[in-house]
């Protein structure tokens, strides 16, 4: 078990490393050099170009040799500091994305969690009648094709203006004060839905497609047809299959997760829903390039994390793993 | 006579073409294929041209009506599926490659110092959220044509396909007839190609389907971002482009809708495929 657990801590903090790296490595090695980039961008606020390119060179040390750069990048790292914001200066990079991460949260979790529980549901019970596979089946193909910008699209096209049910963007209404009252809480809700749903949707295919083909594997075992040929009862054979069947799509769901922050940033960029992917191409479109790398790293900090949650389940329900580790197959 | 030996000889060919999966897919796949390669040539206008007046509905003239500016909606949707099937199919075939590679290598060397290392290099990948390192790596390239834009989608596709590829492998290495080669002192490479690549080639076949088909979302996804080649047209581009014209809220439906429906059904009819497929491959799950 302890094994188990360090050798996955170990591959995410190499994963970390190697994403704070790259996040080092890109603006200062890539053609077109953003620096000089983000020098002319900064020259149209107040303020000289002398003292602004000095104020660049000291944040980013470009006059200290690369292997001090890089050891500074990582000090500044721990220390929380990501950098001022261009496009909104001079708010500091972490608390801009502390108050847009929450709009991820907020969607992505349920979406995920619910997906995961109805999608492994309906794929069981495909599985096992003839009849809904046949109509479930395409329904699930769809959905599990549907790029999310596009399915984004199209729900926001359907509930938001041909029957006008949702507001089609923002994460509240223009007019509305946050605040914990009712009124608020309910237009947030109404702004909230069909981002969360485009979500739930198109995940909510995959999950149900394996799920059925686990179960269809499951009863052709030999252990279910020796119950079967015990005189089991049908639903207690599913119930086995069922359970075989999970475990195979806890680690889908670990794998799947980049694939749905991925998602998630196409959906926001549909919803104009001000999460961190919504955050993050407004950076690049305006090439703020602080907040660009902020975004960058706080959507991988957000990935581990859910992927060390999925192995801590992982742990729990798989017998195996929780008596003794004995390497993957 | 010889028709049935034909038969009892290509048996697998016989079951794929009598699948009812693969010949809908193939069916759909085809035609999309055939709109990407005929469509260009028959319609009379570019993509880039102002076609006819703007806010036009599907109609004669304009089958997928027109844009908020006056362009052919179908002849931007005929080119954009030209260069996103492109993106597809080398991005798709550079990450196959890297995939089985990866994998083979790993698994027939199971337990050893390169399997570990290169485990341990895919299970980084796998965790890493690829369109955040796609933006990021885009971001920063301020050209970028479809090779380019290949080859980045396919660096991040690529961990899936080794993982199974490498189990695949080991479920094979320890089949009798490989113990047999290994015995009768086969080299390795032999082994490879005759026991091992040979066996799986029907999943290599599936493992490429489903390459197309991620790489082809993902591809669209940055293509929506802006983050896509920098010239011509894609799929993904005449998606943003009604999105920044806010076509929705125009009831511009044929702008939005077609477009991506078409991709999907493009995705759906290879999922389709590799499903049937399965099935032929499989004779277990035939009789489902």
């Amino acid at each position: 078990m302890g094994r188990y657990l360090s050798k996955k801590v170990l591959i995410y903090l190499i994963t970390f490393f190697f994403a704070v790296t790259l996040n080092w490595a890109v603006p200062r090695f890539a053609p077109g050099d953003p620096i000089s980039m983000l020098l002319s961008r900064f020259v149209v606020l107040e303020g000289g170009r002398d003292i602004l390119e000095s104020f660049f060179v000291k944040t980013f040390g470009l006059d200290q040799p690369l292997l001090q750069q890089y050891f500074g990048f990582w000090r500044s790292l721990f220390r929380g500091d990501l950098g001022i914001s261009i496009s909104q200066y001079p708010k500091p990079v972490l608390s801009i994305i502390r108050d847009a991460i929450i709009y991820d949260i907020i969607i992505l979790v349920p979406a995920i969690v619910l997906s995961w529980i109805i999608g492994n549901k309906l794929g069981a019970f495909s599985g096992v009648s003839k009849k809904a596979d046949n109509f479930l089946m395409p329904v699930f193909y769809f959905l599990t094709s549907s790029p999310y910008f596009w399915f984004a699209l199209l729900v926001s096209y359907l509930l938001g203006i041909v029957l006008g049910i949702f507001p089609t963007s923002h994460a509240y209404s223009a007019t509305m004060r946050p605040g914990w009252n009712l009124a608020f809480i309910a237009d947030f809700f109404m702004h909230w839905f069909m981002p969360f749903l485009t979500l739930f949707l198109v995940q909510l295919g995959g999950w149900a497609i394996g799920m059925r083909n686990m179960i269809i594997y499951e009863t052709n075992t030999n252990y279910a047809k020796y119950m079967e040929s015990l005189g089991a009862r049908e639903r207690l054979i599913r119930r086995y299959g069922f359970r075989n069947g999970i475990l195979p799509q806890v680690t889908g769901l670990a794998i799947s997760l980049g694939t749905v922050v991925s998602g998630a940033v196409l959906t926001q960029m549909v919803f104009s829903y001000p999460g961190l992917g919504y955050l993050m191409v407004q950076a690049i479109k305006q090439n703020d390039y602080f907040l660009i790398q902020g975004c960058f790293l706080f959507l991988i900090i957000m990935v581990l994390l859910a992927n060390f949650t999925v192995d801590i389940i992982y742990m729990f329900i798989d017998p195996r793993v929780r008596h003794s580790y004995s390497g993957e197959v | 006579m010889a028709a049935r030996d034909f038969w009892r000889r290509h048996e697998n060919l016989y079951f794929a073409i009598t699948n009812k999966k693969v010949i809908f897919g193939v069916v759909i796949f085809l035609s999309i294929m055939a709109l990407s390669i005929v469509g260009p040539m028959i319609t009379p206008y570019d993509y880039e041209e102002f076609a006819g007046p703007g806010y036009q509905r599907p109609s004669k003239t304009h089958w997928f009506g027109t844009t908020i500016m006056g362009r052919d909606v179908f002849t931007q949707v005929v080119y954009g599926l030209r260069s996103t099937l492109l993106v597809g199919f080398l991005a798709g075939t550079i990450a196959s490659a890297i995939g089985l590679v990866v994998g083979f290598v790993s698994g027939f060397f199971s337990g050893r110092a390169p399997d570990e290392g290169l485990m341990m290099l895919t299970n980084m990948f796998m965790v890493l959220p690829s369109l955040a390192l796609l933006i990021i790596l885009s971001a920063y390239l301020p050209y970028r044509g479809i090779v380019t834009q290949s080859l980045i989608v396919a660096a991040t596709a690529w961990p899936w396909t080794a993982r199974a590829v490498r189990s695949q492998t080991l479920s094979l290495k320890s089949q009798e007839f490989v113990n047999l080669s290994r015995i009768s002192a086969a080299p390795t490479f032999r082994i490879i190609r005759e026991d091992i690549a040979a066996n799986m080639f029907s999943y290599v076949f599936m493992v490429y389907i489903l390459q197309f088909n991620g790489t082809i979302l993902s591809s669209v996804g940055l293509e929506f971002l802006g983050l896509g080649p920098t010239r011509g047209i894609s799929l993904g581009l005449v998606l943003q482009n009604a999105v920044n014209w806010n076509a929705l809220h125009l009831g511009m439906w044929w702008w939005t809708i077609i477009p991506g429906l078409i991709l999907t059904m493009l995705i759906v009819s290879l999922y389709f495929i590799n499903t049937g497929l399965d099935e032929v491959f499989n004779p277990r799950l035939r009789e489902l």
